[in-house]
C-alpha cells in the first residue's frame, strides 16, 4: 500500500450514523488542496455537512457519486501528489472495499450510548478515548450530546471525552429538580461523582457554557479549564425569538425557522433533524422542562445570569470560540472576558459553530486542553 | 430511551403508559383480559392478536372482558366517555362496527353538538383493518371512509410503531371519539420508538421521503408500498415525495397541497374500495384547490370495487401493489417523458 496515498472516507458523525449520501463535490477531481479545504458534501439523516481535506495534495480520484449513499468509511475519494503513478491509485482504490469492511466490523462493536443514575436523575451519556484528562461536552438549551457528533471523536485524542444530556434533554430524564444554571452545573457536577470524575476539562455550548462557566465558580479545584463555544452567561442579549420560538414550536411548520436561526448556511436543517427535534419536544415534561429553564434563564429576552465579571477574578483558564454570524446569542459577547481569554471568531459559522465548522473548532479545542 | 419495539408493543405501551398517567383510563373488548381456549391462567392471552397481552397483571379490573356483543359494550364505552372516564374499547374487527353504528354515528359524534358543546364523549374505538391476512370479506375492509363521512368522530390509521403510539396517546387525551384503525398486517413492523410517553397531534401529515416529481399520499400499510414504488421509481430517475397522511379526520390538506405545489403529480393510494373513499376525497380536494399546479390529472390506486376475496391469489391482486402505484405514477408523467 502506497502510504502518498489519502484516503477521503464517508465521515461517520454520531453514533448512529451508519451511512451518508454525497450531495456534491466542491473540488472536480484534479484539484490541488490544503488541509482544511471543504472538499465534498454529505447529507446523513440527521444533518447537512461538509468533509474538510486531512491531508494535503491533488484531489485524484472523485469517487463518491452525487445523490449516492455509501457506508460510514467507504472510499469517496483520494487524494495524493501529482507525481503517484495512476496505476498505483487504481490498485488503492481496488483494494481499499476489503479494509472498509473489517474496519465496520470493528466499530460495530464499540460501545453506543449509556446511561447512569445521579440525584439530577438518570442521565444519558456517550464517551470516546481513555486516559487522563477527562473532558465533558455539555450541550445548550434543547439540544442533546449529538450536538458534538464532529467533534466528540475528535477530541478522545486528548483523552476521555464524556457528552451527556442535560435533565430534561435528548434522552435524560425529563424532569428538571431545580431550573437554574445552579440545578443544571449540579447535575455536571452529581454525573462527575457518579462516574468518579475528579476533575475535568468542561467544554459549554450555549447555556452549556454558562452551566461550564457557573461550575467552574462553584467548584474551581474539579475545572481543569473551560471552553465556552457561542456561550451563554457573558452578556445580557439573546435573541428570545430563538429561545421562546424553540419553546412554542409544535410542528414542523413552525420548528423549521426556528432551528434555520442557528446555523450560517440554512439549508443545514435537513428534514430529519426538524423531525428528530420535534419527537423530542413531544415526550412528556419536555415542554414543562423547557418552559421552566426558558423562564429562569432567558425571561423577557434577557440573559438572567451573566458570569463574566466572576469569571475574569478565577485562576480557570478560558477559551472562548464564536460563530461570526450566530444570531441567537451575540458574537460581541466573545470579547468580554478581555486578555482573561483567548478568544476566536469563526467566520461563516452560526451559534451551531461546533458544527459547522468542526474541523477548527476542534483545533482549537485541542489546543487548549493540552496546554 | 428508543429501542426497536413492534406496532403491537407500541399499542400495548400505549395502553400501558396512559392507564398510569390517568385513573379514568379503562380498556374493555371481547377476550382482552383472558382470551379464547386459554389454558385457565389469568392474562393467558390478551385479545385475538395480544395486543392487550400483560395489561390486566398490571392494571386489574380496569380491564374487562365483554360479551360477545358489540352494540353492548360500544355503548357501554361510549356512555361511560359521557360520565367521565376515558375508556378505549376494542372492536376486534372494524367489520364489526355495522351491529354498533347507532351508538357511534348517532349518540359519540353527535353529543358534543347536540348539548351545545356542553357534553365531550372521548372514546378510543381501537380496530384492526385492512386485507392480506387470509381473513375473507367480513375481517378484512378498510372501512376508514365510512367514518371520515361522519363529523364528530377522527379517524386515525398510523403506517408505523412510533406513529401508533403517539397516536394513541393523542387519541385517548383527546375529548372527541376517535376511531382507531390498526392495521393487521403492520402489527409485527418494527421501528424505533422512545420509552417515554409522547402524544403526536392530529392533522399533522408525515413526509416519509422527499421527492421532487410526484406526491404519493397514502396512510397504513399501503405507506409501505408506495415507498417501495418511490425506490423502484427512483431507479428510472422519478423522484417521488411520499406522504402519510397519519390522521384521516381530521387531515392535513396543507401539506398535500404544499406537496403538490412543488410536484405538479399526484398519486393517491388508498386500501379502501375506490367510490367515496380517502383517494376520492384527496383527489378531488387537490384538483379544487391546486388545480394550477398539477401538470397531469390525480391518479388513484385503490383497492376494486369488490369485497375481499377469501382466495390467496385473488386477496394479493386486491392490494394496491407497488407496481400499480409505480404504473399510476407513470401516468402521471407519460406527457411529460413524451415531450
Amino acid at each position: 500500500m502506497n502510504e502518498r496515498i489519502k484516503p477521503i472516507v464517508m465521515p461517520k458523525w454520531g453514533l448512529s450514523m451508519s451511512e451518508g449520501k454525497v450531495t456534491g463535490w466542491l473540488k472536480p477531481a484534479g484539484t490541488r488542496v490544503s488541509v482544511g479545504d471543504e472538499i465534498v458534501e454529505v447529507e446523513t439523516d440527521k444533518i447537512a455537512g461538509v468533509v474538510e481535506a486531512n491531508e494535503a495534495g491533488t484531489l485524484r480520484r472523485v469517487i463518491g457519486a452525487p445523490d449516492t449513499i455509501y457506508p460510514v468509511k467507504a472510499l469517496i475519494g483520494v487524494i495524493a501528489d501529482d507525481d503517484v503513478p495512476d496505476a498505483d491509485i487504481d490498485a488503492y482504490v481496488a483494494e481499499y472495499a476489503t479494509h472498509a469492511a473489517e474496519e465496520d466490523d470493528a466499530q460495530e462493536a464499540g460501545p453506543r450510548y449509556e446511561f447512569v443514575e445521579t440525584p439530577a436523575g438518570r442521565l444519558r451519556y456517550a464517551r470516546r478515548g481513555e486516559g487522563e484528562p477527562s473532558v465533558i461536552l455539555i450541550h445548550g438549551f434543547g439540544g442533546d450530546l449529538d450536538n458534538w457528533l464532529f467533534n466528540i471523536d475528535a477530541l478522545a485524542e486528548a483523552g476521555t471525552v464524556y457528552a451527556l444530556d442535560l435533565p430534561g434533554h435528548g434522552q435524560s430524564d425529563k424532569t428538571v429538580q431545580e431550573a437554574s444554571l445552579a440545578g443544571l452545573s449540579a447535575a455536571v457536577t452529581g454525573f462527575m461523582d457518579a462516574l468518579g470524575i475528579a476533575s475535568a476539562h468542561l467544554v459549554g455550548h450555549s447555556m452549556g457554557g454558562a452551566v461550564a462557566a457557573r461550575t467552574a465558580l462553584d467548584h474551581p479545584d474539579r475545572v481543569a479549564s473551560v471552553t465556552l463555544i457561542g456561550s451563554a452567561g457573558l452578556g445580557e442579549e439573546i435573541n428570545s425569538g430563538y429561545t421562546d420560538g424553540f419553546v412554542a414550536a409544535a410542528s414542523r411548520r413552525d420548528l423549521k425557522p426556528v432551528l434555520e436561526q442557528l446555523f450560517h448556511d440554512p439549508a443545514t436543517v435537513t428534514r430529519q433533524l426538524v423531525d428528530d427535534l420535534l419527537k423530542y419536544k413531544r415526550l412528556d415534561g419536555v415542554d414543562a422542562a423547557l418552559t421552566a429553564l426558558a423562564a429562569a434563564l432567558f425571561a423577557g429576552g434577557r440573559q438572567s445570569a451573566v458570569l463574566a465579571e466572576a469569571l475574569k477574578a478565577t485562576e480557570t483558564p478560558v477559551l472562548v470560540i464564536w460563530g461570526e454570524s450566530d444570531q441567537v446569542i451575540p458574537a460581541t459577547h466573545a470579547g468580554v472576558l478581555g486578555t482573561r481569554a483567548r478568544a476566536e471568531i469563526i467566520s461563516e459559522a452560526g451559534h451551531m459553530v461546533q458544527m459547522e465548522k468542526a474541523n477548527r473548532v476542534n483545533e482549537l479545542m485541542l489546543a487548549h486542553i493540552r496546554t | 430511551m428508543a429501542r426497536k419495539i413492534s406496532y403491537k408493543q407500541a399499542i400495548n405501551e400505549a395502553l400501558d403508559l396512559e392507564m398510569r398517567r390517568d385513573p379514568t383510563v379503562i380498556v374493555l373488548g371481547e377476550d382482552i383480559v383472558g382470551g379464547a381456549g386459554a389454558p385457565g391462567e389469568i392474562d393467558a392471552w390478551g385479545g385475538v392478536l395480544g395486543v392487550t397481552k400483560g395489561l390486566h397483571a398490571k392494571h386489574g379490573n380496569r380491564l374487562m372482558d365483554t360479551p360477545l356483543s358489540e352494540s353492548a359494550y360500544i355503548g357501554a364505552a361510549i356512555g361511560a366517555a359521557a360520565c367521565g372516564m376515558r375508556p378505549v374499547a376494542e372492536l376486534m374487527f372494524l367489520d364489526f362496527m355495522g351491529v354498533c353504528f347507532d351508538q357511534i354515528l348517532n349518540q359519540a359524534a353527535k353529543f358534543k353538538y347536540m348539548f351545545g358543546g356542553k357534553a365531550k364523549t372521548p372514546v378510543v374505538i381501537r380496530a384492526m383493518v385492512g386485507a392480506g391476512f387470509r381473513a375473507a370479506a367480513q375481517h378484512s375492509q378498510m372501512l376508514t371512509p365510512m367514518f371520515t363521512h361522519v363529523p364528530g368522530l377522527k379517524v386515525v390509521c398510523p403506517s408505523n410503531a412510533y406513529d401508533a403510539k403517539g397516536l394513541l396517546i393523542q387519541s385517548i387525551r383527546d375529548d372527541d371519539p376517535v376511531i382507531f384503525c390498526e392495521h393487521k398486517a403492520l402489527y409485527g413492523a418494527e421501528c424505533d420508538v422512545p420509552e417515554e410517553s409522547y402524544a403526536i397531534p392530529f392533522a399533522e401529515a408525515n413526509i416519509v421521503r422527499e421527492g421532487k416529481d410526484v406526491t404519493i399520499v397514502s396512510y397504513g400499510l399501503t405507506v409501505h408500498r408506495a415507498l417501495d414504488a418511490a425506490e423502484k421509481l427512483a431507479k428510472s430517475g422519478v423522484q417521488a415525495e411520499v406522504i402519510d397522511l397519519r390522521t384521516l379526520s381530521p387531515i392535513d390538506w396543507d401539506t398535500v397541497v404544499e406537496s403538490v405545489e412543488n410536484t405538479g403529480r399526484l398519486v393517491v393510494v388508498d386500501e379502501a374500495n375506490p367510490r367515496c373513499s380517502i383517494a376520492s376525497d384527496v383527489a378531488s380536494y387537490v384538483a379544487q384547490n391546486a388545480f394550477g399546479a398539477l401538470k397531469a390529472a390525480p391518479q388513484m390506486v385503490t383497492a376494486p370495487h369488490t369485497p375481499v376475496p377469501f382466495s390467496p391469489v385473488l386477496e394479493d391482486l386486491y392490494i394496491p401493489s407497488a407496481d400499480a402505484i409505480a404504473a399510476a405514477v407513470n401516468k402521471t408523467t407519460a406527457r411529460a417523458l413524451a415531450a
